[in-house]
């Protein structure tokens, strides 16, 4: 089987997944247990969210979303990835900035929502620090993780061929972490996808996929929230499959670092 | 004077039992493309000495010289193969492998990916150039590992029980294969290992170390011809030779 036909099938199996899920709900929707402006019927979900990519609002609240996602994700990679590099690779570093992480670590980001709208208030710059808040630490340990587990004998045997200083860092430890590096992009992405919904709908106003969601229960617009909730899904499935999935493929996969994931 | 010289070489480990000792007072010389081998019982510091001569470890006293120059430190003037085969890089094909050290010397990319070929088809892997490394099988694996070994062309080259994680016949075939690369390059080798058969068919002359600490026990010359027959019965006298060598200490020890 070749690598193109299995991701074929890989795709027709996730569609059959999601197929059977639909249908269970679409059953319960039908039964008459539920009022149907509580449980709306998936061919309504679908008719308004079809309104809605028509009229453009449903890809304004998105490119909205995306847009605080990947500052804040974007921020989070520029700041957890060196820092955990340089935790892993300088003691001293380790022993300053493990405490601080030990502690914020933990705390939920949408802790930290009400805090930040105070500081900064409603709007773009509170949920994108939220987003980044979420997403630095994944990206940190991940990279901390890496760099400490890369086999010492390929240090050795580089540094047996006078690597040094920056072509090792660069030729040995960068790829050699990259299964966790990798690994902490995926991670850190959809922290932010979580996070960025809980923000929007607490500090965002007017525009994005959280806030919409939010909005439509002053309604009881359930079909709106579903559509809304839809959209989510589908975007986060769409990175993780194709953005870090080829990312995968285009390294740890062909190196053989990772093995491929089933299904 | 002798190519290479390894001087009363001696490394005390601290322990939380006190000082112990890994190699005692180690020492032996080696002419120029000599093949030599170092052979002890397991845990006599065979592998330890190796990684003293490969800069790896720092001695506690003694000394190391290559062409009359005492060396600390690891250098391009000796190269290394090891035992596990995960000493490749798995995110470099094996042409990058095997040029990786030219990288390190700054030779131009076109000129080191033709060196690094040659190399390959010295261990007859070159249509496998522009696979990943776990595309290799093991034995595939120790072949580029010697490949990119000797590219930056180094004046000794030590191995470190390469061949010993692979099958027996495996192992036949690396071991006709290295005799063969060493037959062309005329490479100063330090192998160690704890085969004896392997160390007869491959050494010009072999260490024998004794058991823990390690010391030099005696240095016992492989004055057979080339390609060596391991069913010949000077072959196995030799065999016998070594194995007595070393059953001798076992008893003692």
């Amino acid at each position: 089987m070749n690598a193109s036909a299995g991701r074929s099938r890989s795709w027709r199996r996730a569609a059959l997944t999601l197929l059977v899920a639909g249908a269970l709900y679409e059953a319960l929707a039908r039964s008459g247990y539920f009022a149907a402006a509580l449980l709306p019927t998936v061919t309504a979900v679908g008719q308004t969210l079809w309104a809605m990519l028509i009229d453009g609002t449903m890809l304004r609240h998105a490119a909205y979303t995306l847009y605080r996602v990947m500052f804040g994700l974007g921020l989070a990679i520029a700041v957890g990835l060196p820092l955990g590099i340089l935790m892993g690779r300088v003691p001293a570093a380790e022993q300053f900035f493990m405490p601080l992480v030990s502690v914020l670590m933990p705390i939920p980001s949408l802790a930290w929502v009400p805090v930040f709208i105070l500081w900064f208030g409603i709007g773009n710059v509170t949920t994108i620090l939220i987003v980044f808040y979420a997403a630095t630490f994944p990206m940190l340990l991940n990279a901390w993780s890496g760099v400490r587990s890369v086999n010492p004998l390929w240090m050795r045997a580089a540094g047996a061929m006078g690597a040094n200083g920056r072509s090792l860092f660069w030729k040995v430890i960068i790829p050699g972490a990259s299964p966790f590096i990798v690994t902490g992009f995926r991670q850190a992405f959809l922290r932010s996808w979580i996070a960025v919904v809980g923000a929007e709908m607490i500090a965002a106003s007017a525009w994005g996929l959280g806030w919409v969601i939010f909005d439509a229960k002053e309604f009881l617009n359930t079909d709106i929230m579903l559509a809304s909730l839809a959209v989510i899904g589908c975007i986060g499935f769409a990175f993780e499959r194709i953005v870090f999935g080829s990312l995968e493929r285009a390294t740890v996969l062909r190196w053989g670092m990772v093995r491929a994931a089933k299904g | 004077m002798q190519h290479i010289e390894i001087d009363r070489v001696s490394l005390v480990y601290d322990t939380p039992a006190g000082q112990v000792a890994g190699v005692q007072e180690a020492s032996f010389g080696m002419a120029e493309s000599e093949f030599l081998c170092i052979v002890g019982p397991s845990g006599c510091g065979k592998s330890t000495l190796l990684n003293i001569i490969a800069g790896f470890l720092a001695p506690t006293s003694g000394e190391i010289r290559i062409g009359g120059r005492a060396v600390t430190g690891h250098g391009l003037d000796r190269g290394i193969v090891f035992q596990d085969f995960a000493q490749l890089f798995p995110w470099r094909t094996a042409l990058e492998n095997v040029a990786f050290g030219l990288e390190m010397k700054g030779v131009p990319k076109a000129e080191r990916e033709e060196i690094a070929l040659h190399q390959l088809r010295l261990v007859k892997l070159e249509k496998f150039a522009r696979s990943y490394p776990h595309h290799l099988s093991g034995g595939m694996q120790q072949r580029t590992a010697i490949a990119r070994a000797l590219a930056y062309n180094p004046a000794v080259l030590l191995m470190d029980e390469p061949f010993a994680a692979l099958d027996a016949m495996t192992r036949d075939e690396m071991q006709r294969l290295l005799a063969d690369v060493w037959r062309e390059t005329r490479k100063t080798v330090i192998y160690v290992t704890h085969n004896v058969a392997e160390a007869v068919y491959l050494a010009d002359r072999v260490v024998v170390m004794t058991p823990h600490p390690g010391s030099v026990k005696t240095v016992l010359p492989i004055p057979l011809s080339r390609p060596r027959d391991p069913l010949s019965v000077e072959f196995l006298e030799h065999q016998k030779q070594l194995m007595r060598e070393l059953a001798d200490q076992a008893v003692k020890a």
